[in-house]
């Protein structure tokens, strides 16, 4: 048998671990952009008890290897008698880290948003809340839409590092198939042309949602 | 073209005339003084305005037009006086303390504000952009909310454009949307700060008889604007502010014909040249 027959007998193998991490993937960046939006809110109270820590917390976040985050769920938070399998350690490092990611990617957005329409919201009788969800994040979300895009794709490869902590994903597959059968070069270009054809299909989706904000006059894609 | 006519004053029935006596007060400010680092904005103004008065506020650039105007829905707040809208105190309730947020959200929602700078929410089309506040403010049915706003877009004019969104509309065409989302609130006063010096001068026209038409079916509104021959047309009354003082307080024949301060003979002269 060649090497490629052994891989496409074992194809099991790659499909449930494609799966496995489309499920990681598609679970976590909800979390996270969910955890990105909540945090903006957060930020757009002006009471710095609140805002500064959330800034801090953000940055670290941001200046922090993913691998060693996703480390520190699995490892060391059973010191502090919280035990997540690995499944859920990984999707909350994911969930977390990139949620701060995207909480950045909003707040540098939000930075230069016009403060007229913020005041025109107001003079219609709009509070808060109404006003963050319906009139502010609706735009910034269109505005940020080529960075959001991007960070998908980071999440997506980061999605790789869980082998390391026993998440029986896409390159854990390939990383035992090449070590059962010590043909690590093939395995792992199939793996490279799952991760490929995922990020191809995101960025035709994210191009496509450009024409959405293009008609609004957000980008010109 | 904006001659005043009398008989046009004499209210149909719409929305806006909901006098039930002709000297109703729609806007009392009392005392009314503000500071920006210091520096005093506006220092003791008091003004009424009637319930279907029109009242335009003139005076040189920094002179506390804008501010008075945003003191009236509290996008400023001013650092003493009271403002009532339609009898009801902004800003402040009844014990004296600031208002919870919701509450005067409510007082807000009671005036209607056209900015120079249009302001539109650009991911709304046109449509969406007047019943948005209606629908999640008022809390009005899809349905209620968009044949008003087509009632109104049809006033301003603006019928054809309802589905456009407002980065292609011109500057004229924006202005008169961001009207007809302000009259969607039913307000009680509509506020218009300059709301024609962001304009190409071929523009202008188009939004000022608007305006005029408001005038003319009863509308309370507050106008801050650069644009005399207008202001001379359409008001009721028009305020002189200089360096946050009120100088001059006059109907618009007095004010334009024979002003009673040498500072305002000036500005009208200024203004000829
Ligand atoms: N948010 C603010 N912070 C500090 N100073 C302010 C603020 N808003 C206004 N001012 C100052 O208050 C004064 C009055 O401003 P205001 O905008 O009310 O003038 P205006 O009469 O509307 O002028 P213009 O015709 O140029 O619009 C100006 O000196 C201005 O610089
Ligand atoms: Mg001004």
């Amino acid at each position: 048998m060649s090497n490629w027959e052994i891989l496409w007998s074992a194809r099991d193998q790659f499909w449930s671990g494609f799966l496995s991490t489309m499920e990681i993937f598609g679970l976590s960046v909800s979390a996270a952009f969910v955890i990105g939006c909540g945090m903006l809110y957060l930020l757009e109270g002006s009471r710095p008890r609140l805002t500064v820590p959330l800034r801090v917390f953000i940055d670290g976040m941001r200046m922090l290897p993913f691998l060693i985050l996703a480390y520190l769920l699995y490892y060391g938070l059973p010191a502090f008698d919280v035990r997540l399998d690995a499944w859920w350690s990984g999707v909350g490092a994911l969930a977390v880290y990139h949620g701060c990611y995207f909480a950045e990617i909003f707040r540098g957005a939000r930075l230069t948003f016009p403060p007229g329409q913020v005041e025109a919201a107001k003079a219609h009788g709009f509070t808060k809340g109404k006003m963050f969800f319906r009139l502010i994040l609706p735009q910034i979300v269109m505005q940020t839409r080529p960075l959001l895009g991007n960070q998908l794709i980071y999440a997506l490869k980061d999605t790789a590092f869980l082998v390391i902590i026993t998440v029986r994903e896409l390159t854990a597959a390939a990383n035992s198939l090449s070590g059962t059968y010590f043909i690590p070069t093939e395995a792992f270009i199939v793996v490279i042309g799952f991760y490929w054809a995922v990020s191809v299909v995101m960025e035709i989706i994210i191009k496509q949602c450009g024409r959405f904000s293009a008609k609004r006059g957000f980008d010109h894609v | 073209m904006f001659e005043k006519n009398a008989s046009e004053k004499a209210m149909p029935e719409t929305a806006a005339s909901r006098t039930t006596a002709p000297e109703q007060i729609a806007v009392s400010i009392r005392h009314l003084s503000k500071s920006f680092d210091g520096v005093e904005v506006l220092r003791d103004v008091d003004l009424e305005v009637r319930e279907g008065d029109v009242v335009t506020i003139l005076g040189s650039s920094g002179s506390g037009k804008s501010t008075l105007l945003r003191c009236i829905n509290w996008l400023e707040q001013p650092d003493r006086g009271s403002i009532h809208i339609g009898g009801q105190r902004i800003g402040v309730n009844d014990a004296g303390r600031p208002m919870p947020v919701r509450e005067l959200a409510r007082v807000r929602a009671r005036t209607g504000m056209v900015f120079q700078s249009f302001n539109l929410w650009p991911h709304l089309n046109v449509l969406h952009n007047v019943t948005e506040a209606p629908i999640h403010v008022l809390g009005k049915s899809k349905a209620e909310a968009e044949a008003h706003a087509r009632e109104l877009l049809e006033k301003v004019g603006m019928s054809p454009k309802a589905d456009a969104y407002p980065n292609t509309l011109s500057g004229g065409q924006k202005q008169r949307v961001a009207i007809a989302r302000a009259l969607a609130m039913q307000p009680q006063v509509m506020l218009f700060d300059e709301p024609t010096s962001a304009l190409d001068p071929e523009l202008v026209g188009e939004v000022l008889s608007v305006i005029k038409d408001l005038s003319a079916e009863g509308y309370t509104m507050v106008i801050v604007t650069h644009e005399m021959a207008f202001a001379r047309a359409v008001s009721d009354q028009v305020v002189f502010l200089e360096k946050g003082l009120i100088i001059e307080k006059a109907d618009p024949e007095t004010f334009f014909t024979n002003p009673s301060t040498e500072r305002v003979r000036k500005f009208l002269e200024r203004d000829e040249s």
